[in-house]
């Protein structure tokens, strides 16, 4: 039970017309169950590659990811992801979306009628229930975070894959957002992963702070445990010094030990921005067959 | 179908019918008829005055009045074979009629009316040619389109033969496709005539293409996150391609389906002149080999015609992917 998450000597090695690259290098972690984990680091350490190994999106060049036993080699709903911009199919309502994800996982488990209500529990949960039948176009970009967060928790995972959850929200959103998680923390205590930027954030909601240092060769920095008690309010923390603590530590790994002094020559195109490549395939399809339109 | 309060053009009418603000509704109109009118106008003017100056050897060419005469008079053409042919069958009737008062043995027989088709009944022909070949075009494209477009092995595959068949002319395919229908399309009593298969066949062969190319564009442009989704869930390949895949691709699909309607209407009117298969093409021809003095303005009304039906069938498709689409706000053009 102790190791519930089990990343052990993950490095990655992407091809390029140079020869490989090494973005992430022998990285290892432990993660107990019902932990609050985050990742954080420079653009371009390679955060997003550690959560796309997690997720069994890509895999590791060396190296193995163990969950609850038993190795990590594709996706699956067990490792839900939320992805940083919501990745909700535009063509679905709220309660649509996250159908989809429990039919896929309950449907020999579940009734109908009993879907329907877990679908409804979970909407409720991230109080998008008012909105259940409105369409990702219909919502603001904080709900339809919310909608993707239910259809993560929907899947009942073992862990929760979190990419920059609140990256795309404007600041007061955020704030809203985190208490929600640390509330819905509170009531199932999932393990997590979270990628962040942010040092408020992950200060806020972490049981641990992994630091990443900068790439390419990007691997854990620091390890900071943050053993301040919950429920954790941000405005009284404002105040506390274990808090103020935290925070410097953290700033001071970004912002003095790790330093971006130099540009990375070169980034890998699946890093940070997954859709990079599609884009890059798309056009040269549509260069290759004359777009009609 | 598209809901009459879409209509921006009806707008301003339904606007100014009550009554609100009617000096604005009035600037409207005249941006959305006046100005499209008085294109049309000046078109008109321009034409009936280069019409004026060039003599063929069939006579002047016609100017719009001309064009509008033959219209009626193909019109009337047509409501007096009709009512040719209505006479034809009722004097048969009465005719049977009377051999079985006489005879009550006697097993009546009607004989097919055999009057030549009239420029609507071909009207008529081209239309059911030209969706015959278009389906069958797009039961093939389509699920080829979702193939390779999902696949890069079998893009790479197809991509060569697909780029060396587009840019092929109908006239090309014709002689091949004739000869091949009548190899294979024998039968004594045969459901369609040859003519149509062949048309609808070479018609399909030239339009194929922009559906094929514009569904795999669409299928390979699929949201890399919402490809990712479907990976995390472990999506069935079929609930993928249903859920994911497809609404994503059908704005491009449908760019694809209107530009191929478009060619395969175009095809269609050359596929009939060569082939002499019944349709406005052999419309024209036969108008062109008859030489009289309205041919030309026969024919300029058949150009017409077809530039109007060319111009209903693309509407009716944007039709129908404002209906399947589910992005309602999207601004199709």
């Amino acid at each position: 039970m102790s190791h519930y998450l089990d990343i052990s000597k993950i490095s990655i090695d992407f091809p390029t017309p140079e020869g490989p690259f090494r973005a992430l290098d022998e990285l290892s972690l432990r993660i107990k169950k019902g932990e609050f984990v985050s990742l954080i680091g420079h653009s371009g350490c390679g955060k997003s590659t550690v959560l796309n190994i997690l997720a069994g999106l890509l895999q590791a060049t060396e190296g193995g990811v163990a969950l609850d036993g038993k190795e990590v080699n594709e996706p699956g709903p067990d490792r839900a992801v939320v992805f940083q911009n919501h990745s909700l199919l535009p063509w679905l309502t709220a309660f649509e979306n996250v159908q989809l994800a429990v039919r896929q996982v309950f449907r020999d488990s579940m009734s109908k009628a009993e879907m329907r209500d877990w679908i409804q529990q979970n909407l409720k949960l991230v109080h998008m229930e008012h909105a259940m039948h409105k369409r990702p176009d219909e919502l603001s970009g904080g709900m339809k975070q919310r909608v993707g967060i239910a259809r993560a928790l929907a899947m009942r995972p073992k862990v929760l894959l979190m990419d920059e959850p609140f990256g795309a929200l404007d600041a007061l959103t955020r704030a809203h957002m985190q208490d929600s998680l640390m509330e819905i923390q509170r009531d199932l205590n999932n393990t997590v992963v979270m990628i962040t930027h942010d040092v408020d954030e992950a200060v806020l909601l972490s049981d641990r702070i992994v630091m990443m240092t900068n790439g390419p060769a990007a691997t854990i920095g620091e390890v900071l445990n943050i053993d301040l008690p919950r429920p954790r309010n941000r405005v009284t923390l404002a105040e506390n010094s274990d808090y103020n603590h935290f925070r410097q530590q953290v700033l001071s790994f970004l912002y003095e030990k790790q330093r971006k002094v130099v540009e990375i020559p070169r980034e890998p195109a699946v890093d940070e921005d997954d859709a990079a490549p599609a884009r890059g395939k798309v056009a040269g399809l549509v260069d290759r067959l004359g777009r009609r339109a | 179908m598209i809901s009459i309060s879409q209509q921006t053009w009806l707008q301003p009418w339904i606007k100014l019918a009550r009554g609100e603000q009617p000096a604005e509704q009035l600037r409207a109109l005249t941006k959305t008829l006046l100005v499209p009118l008085a294109g049309v106008a000046v078109f008109l003017v321009l034409w009936a005055v280069a019409a004026g100056q060039i003599n063929t050897s069939l006579g002047a060419f016609p100017g719009p009045v001309d064009v509008w005469q033959q219209g009626g008079a193909l019109l009337e053409e047509h409501a007096a074979e009709r009512r040719e042919e209505d006479a034809f069958y009722e004097r048969q009737r009465e005719r049977n009629a009377q051999r079985q008062a006489v005879d009550p043995s006697y097993q009546p027989r009607i004989f097919p009316y055999t009057g030549s088709a009239t420029f609507i009944d071909q009207i008529l022909t081209s239309l059911m040619t030209v969706t015959a070949g278009f389906v069958l075009a797009s039961l093939l494209a389509i699920p080829l389109g979702i193939l390779i477009g999902l696949s890069r092995t079998l893009y790479r595959a197809f991509n060569p033969v697909i780029q060396l068949l587009k840019p092929v002319s109908p006239l090309a395919w014709l002689p091949l496709v004739t000869m091949v229908v009548s190899a294979v399309y024998v039968s004594q009593d045969p459901l369609v005539p040859k003519s149509f298969i062949t048309s609808m066949v070479t018609v399909m062969l030239c339009c194929l293409w922009p559906t094929v190319i514009n569904t795999a564009v669409g299928v390979a442009s699929v949201d890399n996150d919402l490809n990712n989704v479907s990976r995390v869930l472990r999506l069935g390949w079929l609930t993928h391609v249903r859920t994911i895949v497809l609404p994503s691709a059908i704005p491009m699909m449908f760019a694809g389906l209107r530009t191929s309607l478009g060619i395969a209407w175009m095809v269609l009117i050359a596929a009939e002149m060569l082939a002499q298969s019944p349709g406005l093409g052999k419309f024209v021809w036969d108008q062109f080999q008859n030489g009289s003095s309205d041919s030309l303005s026969r024919i300029m009304v058949a150009v017409i015609t077809i530039g109007a039906i060319g111009f209903l069938l693309d509407r009716l498709m944007l039709a129908v992917q404002s209906l399947v689409s589910w992005d309602k706000s999207a601004d199709l053009r």
